[in-house]
């Protein structure tokens, strides 16, 4: 079993939120990513399963998010993205982000070898008063440039 | 003109406090309890449909009339979805209301949901909007203890949940349909029109999308009166009978090259030169600017010597851009290649087409990938011309695509062709190259 009873009472305390069972598909997906840094082939079907539907209907609409990650690419500890979209390249996004890369030796979409950061770059975070930025998980950061970077890379692989 | 009084912001400017108590005090909720004590649900839709409120996400479309839209005496459920997608590059307002006054957010979702009668809203919040999740749950919680939602709210009878629903980074979502069956579980592809979701929408019963922004307009609307927002903007145009006006405040972002990016609150029918020198500080390190994207990427291109084009639903169109969009304003200064921004544009939409319709998704990557060629210094001469071509062939406009997500991405690609040619033309035969190549791995 891939998901354990916790995890199935808090997808399960979704159902009444909604009048079918696949709207439960995007907060199952969420809430087992959280948890497990990938939702694996296991999880997808007994998440199928949790919500009356075929595997595929649950994988189909996953793999249209390119946010979820699979078995073979699993999340590390922390996911820091960097803005690539017009506001944020006008003022240094793009090379923020092959700094990044550099100094972690890791491509968009790749986890340093501790497994402590995945990379990835975003299209647009909606922090363009303070571009180029950066989100560590789900929190933005404003104003960035390579020292302030460095300085939170170092903090996060600690 | 003395300085614009803000309204949505009012209380962000302040820095007042985003919760309950502190919004109460400041006036909060007043309109809710004048509309469930005094008015009908029908009387709200009058309302706001006599205002000229037009919606703030992109479209124009008047929210009131959005509303009459439901159909009549239907046994229900009806659904308010929220969109909170706000994924439009350069673009990031309703995200400062969201995290800086949620109240004033809910309650334009109480009030439209009284109006349209609906019992649920679904707030489809986009994923990278962290703060604005954590802060409205927090305001939702707060409501509930509140009885101001739930069941029976403040002892009217009238009932509604409200309920975060978490996107996971696609732009397509903020297209309402796309949204709707995002929200239902399903891959984010629009929906063919009609039926409209007025009809048959979320869990195919009758649902109003509206946007985040425009849902704070709303509070304001039922707090102070239709007549307040008409005094606000600019009215319609006399010679022009299918003309609604531009009422109310509009909250524009300015960003790039700027000094001072920022959100700021003014009538609409503001010029991008206004913005740019009272607002944004000017064109940074003392340069001139070469263009901007008016409203979002997906609404064209202006140059600079357009930029005492008016703000409102009308001025964009004028000078070739696809309308008002998001209102979201980037300049990029006369250093800039015309190149580099085109780039990133169709790059943007080549990674975003949902792959639905053929001409979308591959229009975009062809687009694309002369974009990457012509940055390296390989462009063809003939490659404006079939730019062109691809731009003006995807759409809802060339009827070829569901949705206007290509509409969008063709009219960057057009407005640059048409405004920048010669730029364009001397890259080329010059073979010039970026000078920001830093492509990393995986680009779409």
């Amino acid at each position: 079993m891939s998901l354990n009873d916790d995890l199935r009472k808090r997808i399960e305390s979704y159902l009444p939120r909604y009048p079918s069972k696949q709207a439960v598909t995007l907060p199952a997906l969420h809430l087992v990513h959280d948890e497990q840094r990938c939702v694996s082939r296991e999880a997808v079907k007994e998440i199928a399963d949790l919500l009356d539907l075929a595997t595929a209907e649950v994988y189909d609409s996953m793999s249209f998010y390119e946010f979820f990650r699979e078995e073979d690419a699993p999340l590390g500890k922390v996911r820091l993205w960097v803005c690539r979209s017009l506001a944020c390249s006008l003022r240094g996004g793009e090379e923020l982000l092959r700094h990044l890369c550099q100094k972690l030796a890791v491509k968009p979409g790749g986890t340093t070898a501790d497994g402590k950061i995945s990379v990835e770059f975003a299209e647009c975070l909606g922090a363009c008063e303070g571009a180029p930025a950066v989100m560590v998980d789900d929190e933005h950061k404003h104003n960035m440039n390579t020292e302030k970077l460095d300085e939170m890379v170092n903090e996060l692989k600690k | 003109m003395p300085d614009f009084e803000p309204v949505l912001l009012r209380r962000i400017e302040k820095k007042a406090s985003p919760w309950l108590d502190a919004y109460r005090t400041d006036g909060g909720y007043r309109a809710l309890e004048k509309a469930l004590s005094s008015m009908t649900p029908a009387q709200v839709v009058d309302e706001v449909k006599n205002s000229g409120l037009r919606g703030r996400g992109g479209a124009g479309f008047p929210t009131g009339v959005k509303w009459t839209f439901l159909p009549k005496d239907h046994p229900g459920p009806i659904y308010l979805c929220v969109n909170a997608d706000e994924s439009e590059p350069c673009t990031f307002n309703n995200r400062i209301l969201m995290e800086e006054d949620p109240h004033q957010v809910l309650e334009g979702i109480l009030l439209a949901s009284y109006a349209t009668k609906a019992s649920t809203a679904y707030i489809y919040l986009r994923y990278e909007y962290g703060k604005s999740l954590r802060h409205l749950q927090k305001a939702i919680d707060e409501l509930h203890a509140a009885n101001l939602l739930g069941q029976n709210i403040l002892g009217k009878g009238f009932n509604l949940d409200v309920y975060l629903h978490r996107g996971a980074g696609a732009y397509i979502c903020g297209e309402e349909t796309g949204l709707i069956e995002s929200l239902e579980g399903k891959r984010g592809w629009p929906r063919i029109k009609p039926p409209f979701p007025a009809v048959e929408g979320a869990f195919r019963k009758p649902t109003v999308v509206n946007n985040i922004e425009t849902l704070a307009c709303v509070t304001h609307v039922i707090d102070r009166g239709a007549d307040w927002l008409k005094t606000i903007g600019i009215a319609p145009d006399p010679k022009n009978p299918r003309d609604a006006g531009s009422y109310g405040p509009k909250l524009y972002c300015i960003s790039g090259h700027v000094d001072k990016p920022c959100c700021v609150e003014l009538p609409l029918g503001i010029s991008v030169r206004e913005l740019v020198d009272k607002h944004g500080g000017g064109v940074w390190k003392g340069r001139k600017a070469k263009g901007c994207i008016p409203g979002g990427i997906s609404m064209g291109i202006m140059t600079e010597k357009e930029f005492d084009t008016p703000l409102d639903f009308n001025g964009p169109g004028k000078v070739g851009c696809l309308g008002l969009g998001t209102a979201a304003v980037t300049i990029f200064d006369e250093q800039t290649s015309i190149v580099d921004v085109l780039y990133n544009i169709c790059r943007f939409f080549a990674h975003e087409s949902c792959g639905q319709c053929t001409p979308c998704r591959e229009g975009t990557g062809w687009m694309y990938k002369i974009m990457e060629r012509m940055r390296r210094g390989q462009g063809r001469l003939e490659d404006l011309q079939i730019l062109d071509e691809v731009g003006k062939s995807i759409g809802i406009m060339p009827g070829t695509t569901i949705c206007g997500l290509a509409d969008g991405a063709g009219w960057p690609v057009k407005n640059a062709i048409a405004k920048f040619r010669g730029e364009l033309e001397d890259w080329i035969r010059k073979g010039k190259k970026s000078e920001h190549r830093t492509r990393v791995g995986r680009m779409t």
